[in-house]
């Protein structure tokens, strides 16, 4: 396929999964700042917020503070944030209208569909129950645009780079929450909050929709070193870490057989999974969790790179 | 304000005696009965519909406008068998010959030696290309599609108005049109018999592959060349890839090396043997043509003259479709085929010849003037709606440059029924058919792009000018 389409494509599922990432950021810092002060710690969960999605330098050059109607209108809704939900979705529908002709026809109503309804929200003004109302848009479109991936697509090249592109930006979404909680979830010993944390985890949770998924695998109360073993080294998690490289490491080797050769992006990607398969979540707490991910996120950049490297250019 | 000027339309539904044509019986009956709420409720699924799929169009110097929906007239253009057959062949015998006068004018020019064109027609033409004199194209195909504006006046005999020889659009409305109408009215079509036209893609698709050049391989590849997202016709552009079952690329997608055209894909460079370009000449070569142009691809007219791609349409086309060459359409078909035209010419005074200039300003008034390369109904005076200002404002431009224009009388084109606030009402239309000119034959599928001027009185059917869609329907017998 053409490289140019194939790039859309990559991109197209990284700006649906980047929305939906937000929303859910947004989703759980709106509820950890609604309870009391007492439970919700003294830390600004908004500031927490923006540096989650990764655009501190741009939020502070907007804004000179971090407030819930500043952090939402930058990151949902503002023309000024090249990343913020409805950025995300309006270059995901220009990604998609430039390569029509490989999406199904389902992929286009969602993402066209979406587009249509995102002009029902002004973002000015919005009282907290039409926000929610919003963020609940923003996660239906990333369903249903997956679904019908999921259904529709042929299983060839263009599949799989919609697949890497939601992976690789997932993966990124999951090491950022740990970047910027990394604190809360060290173990007893060294933690540096009180027991007012356990709003914390939850809300990391929260923010990639596993409370439940936690009683499931764990079987047990909110413990720290489990959640960051949940999103970490879980394979079973399905925004853990290890599942989004498990199935990088898949879709690479797909596509390396289906084009008769492999390069960089495959040898990279491999190596990650072998060293997330290899570790514990005591030899990370030992060597540092926020060096382990601060060469994640370095690391989980320069595979994208290379995939951009090999097929996109 | 209705005034003598005004003729009386042709209406292809009614004979004058108010007794409905024999074509349109059956939808006769079937308007009558059909409940308005059920019409109306159709009309906005259709909206729906097309809103949904993306089916828009993008109006030039309205940013706020940046993709507008076309309106859908739901009420089908019925054309019996007997007056398609003899569009058709005047069709055929009109596109073999501006094809031919094409080849000519880059060949041998007996038609100049002949003083059938006069020469400056051609040789002060902006869009004559010096680059494609003494290149062979190969089946000498020049205009691969064509789209032949028709519209039928007086007794309901078919005129041409425009020939689009360069990249006519409006074929995805034809196909979509008819899916759409399939959709909504199939109780409709299981009393007519409407031939159909969905073949038009895989006609095209065999049209492009018959005129690979000779040093492609046994199954030539082919593409569309697009401008990009932002041009107005792109949903056309990757609906036809779309079912074409081809790459749909822009400039940068491709280049030039050795003189074979290759595109980038996800696998290394792949060889390109046929492109439909939707782009103009001026931007396909920034190292030929325009050199600021960001959408072409450098060396592709090197790769073109060495034989190795085949452009569709090909380089220079657009000297047979200017308004100028249309009015010696008559004699170029006696002169190329021998034949007399079954097509007539809308009568039109070329500015440029003094009498006609003279005749032109005496009659402002009354007359349609153009631009000699204008499209899409810009730069166009329609006398009898102008007011006094803008007839003195064309007088000055006639006067100042009379070779940019040319003047033909206020058609009065035939009406068909349509869906309007009011009800159901007689409105004017067009017809845009499309032909497509492969190595060894000439193809036209049954139907086009019927295009209505919805508001009352109003001619201009152009779609940045508030016009409309409708289906066309030719019966099979």
């Amino acid at each position: 396929m053409l490289s140019r389409a194939a790039d859309n494509i990559f991109w197209l599922s990284r700006n649906i999964e980047r929305a939906d990432a937000l929303a859910r950021i947004l989703d759980a810092t709106h509820r950890l700042t609604a309870l009391p002060q007492a439970s919700a710690g003294t830390t600004n969960e908004w500031q927490s917020a923006v540096a989650t999605a990764g655009c501190v330098t741009a939020f502070q050059a907007a804004y000179d503070e971090a407030n819930e109607r500043t952090v939402t209108e930058f990151l949902a809704f503002s023309p000024a944030n090249p990343a913020s939900i409805r950025n995300c979705l309006e270059t995901a529908r220009s990604n998609a209208r430039a390569v029509r002709t490989a999406l199904t026809g389902e992929m286009w109503d969602v993402i066209n569909g979406a587009w249509h309804r995102l002009k029902n929200f002004d973002g000015r003004n919005m009282t907290r129950e039409e926000f929610a109302r919003f963020l609940a848009f923003v996660k239906e479109a990333s369903l249903a645009f997956d679904g019908s991936a999921f259904r529709t697509m042929l299983r060839n090249d263009a599949y799989w780079f919609s697949r890497l592109g939601f992976l690789i930006e997932r993966a990124d979404a999951t090491a950022r929450i740990l970047d910027v909680k990394y604190h809360v979830l060290l173990p007893a010993k060294e933690r540096v909050g009180g027991p007012l944390d356990y709003f914390q985890w939850t809300s990391i949770l929260r923010s990639v929709s596993a409370r439940t998924s936690y009683h499931w695998v764990y079987r047990e109360s909110v413990k720290p070193w489990l959640v960051a073993d949940l999103l970490i080294l879980n394979r079973q998690m399905p925004r853990s870490l290890a599942s989004c490289y498990e199935n990088m490491s898949r879709y690479l080797d797909d596509l390396a057989q289906f084009y008769g050769r492999q390069g960089n992006s495959q040898r990279l990607a491999r190596a990650m999974l072998t060293r997330l398969d290899n570790s514990t979540m005591e030899e990370i707490f030992q060597s540092g969790l926020h060096e382990f991910i601060g060469s994640f996120i370095a690391e989980n950049n320069r595979i994208g790179g290379a995939i951009a490297e090999q097929y996109l250019v | 304000m209705t005034s003598k000027l005004e003729p009386v339309a042709f209406d292809e539904m009614h004979a004058p005696d108010g007794s409905v044509r024999s074509a349109y019986v059956a939808l006769a009956n079937w308007l009558d009965q059909v409940p308005k709420d059920v019409l109306d409720y159709r009309r906005r699924e259709a909206e729906y519909i097309f809103r949904r799929i993306g089916i828009t169009f993008a109006v030039h110097g309205q940013a706020e406008a940046q993709e507008r929906l076309i309106p859908f007239d739901i009420i089908p253009r019925i054309l019996a068998a007997k007056e398609w057959s003899r569009l058709a062949r005047g069709l055929e015998q009109r596109v073999k010959a501006l094809n031919a006068y094409i080849c000519d004018i880059y060949g041998k020019r007996d038609s100049l030696r002949a003083a059938v064109v006069p020469e400056e027609l051609v040789y002060r033409n902006p869009v004559f290309r010096p680059e494609m004199n003494g290149h062979k194209v190969p089946h000498d195909v020049y205009v691969h599609i064509a789209g032949i504006d028709v519209v039928r006046i007086d007794s309901g005999d078919f005129y041409v108005l425009e020939d689009n020889t360069r990249t006519p659009s409006g074929v995805s409305y034809m196909l979509e049109n008819r899916e759409i109408m399939l959709r909504l009215f199939p109780e409709l079509f299981s009393n007519h018999r409407v031939a159909p036209v969905e073949s038009y893609t895989d006609e095209l698709l065999a049209t492009m592959k018959s005129v690979a050049p000779a040093t492609a391989p046994g199954d030539p590849t082919v593409v569309i060349l697009t401008p990009g997202i932002y041009n107005s016709a792109y949903y056309e552009h990757s609906f036809l890839a779309d079912k074409l079952g081809v790459e749909l690329v822009e400039g940068r997608d491709l280049f030039v090396k050795g003189n074979v055209v290759y595109m980038r894909t996800t696998e290394g460079p792949k060889r390109v043997d046929v492109i439909y370009r939707r782009i103009d000449d001026d931007f396909l070569d920034p190292l030929v043509f325009r050199p600021d142009s960001l959408l072409g691809v450098p060396g592709l007219m090197s790769a073109y003259q060495a034989g190795q791609v085949t452009l569709a349409n090909a380089v220079g086309t657009g000297v047979a479709d200017d308004k100028a060459v249309y009015s010696y359409m008559p004699q170029i078909v006696k002169f190329f085929l021998g034949e007399e035209p079954i097509l007539k010419n809308v009568r039109t005074w070329r500015c440029r010849e003094p009498e006609h200039l003279k005749y032109v300003l005496e009659h402002l008034a009354e007359l349609v003037v153009k631009e000699v390369h204008g499209s899409g109904g810009y730069g166009m005076l329609i006398g009898p709606k102008a007011d006094a200002k803008t007839l003195e404002l064309f007088r000055e431009k006639l006067k100042q440059d009379p070779a940019n224009f040319i003047a033909q009388p206020t058609l009065a084109l035939s009406t068909c029924p349509s869906m309007v606030e009011e009800g159901i009402a007689p409105r004017h239309v067009d017809l845009r058919p499309f032909v497509l000119m492969g190595s060894d034959r000439v193809c036209i599928v049954p139907g086009g792009l019927s295009r209505v001027a919805l508001t009352k009185g109003s001619l201009v059917v152009n779609s940045s000018q508030g016009g409309g869609i409708k289906d066309t329907w030719v019966l099979d017998r």
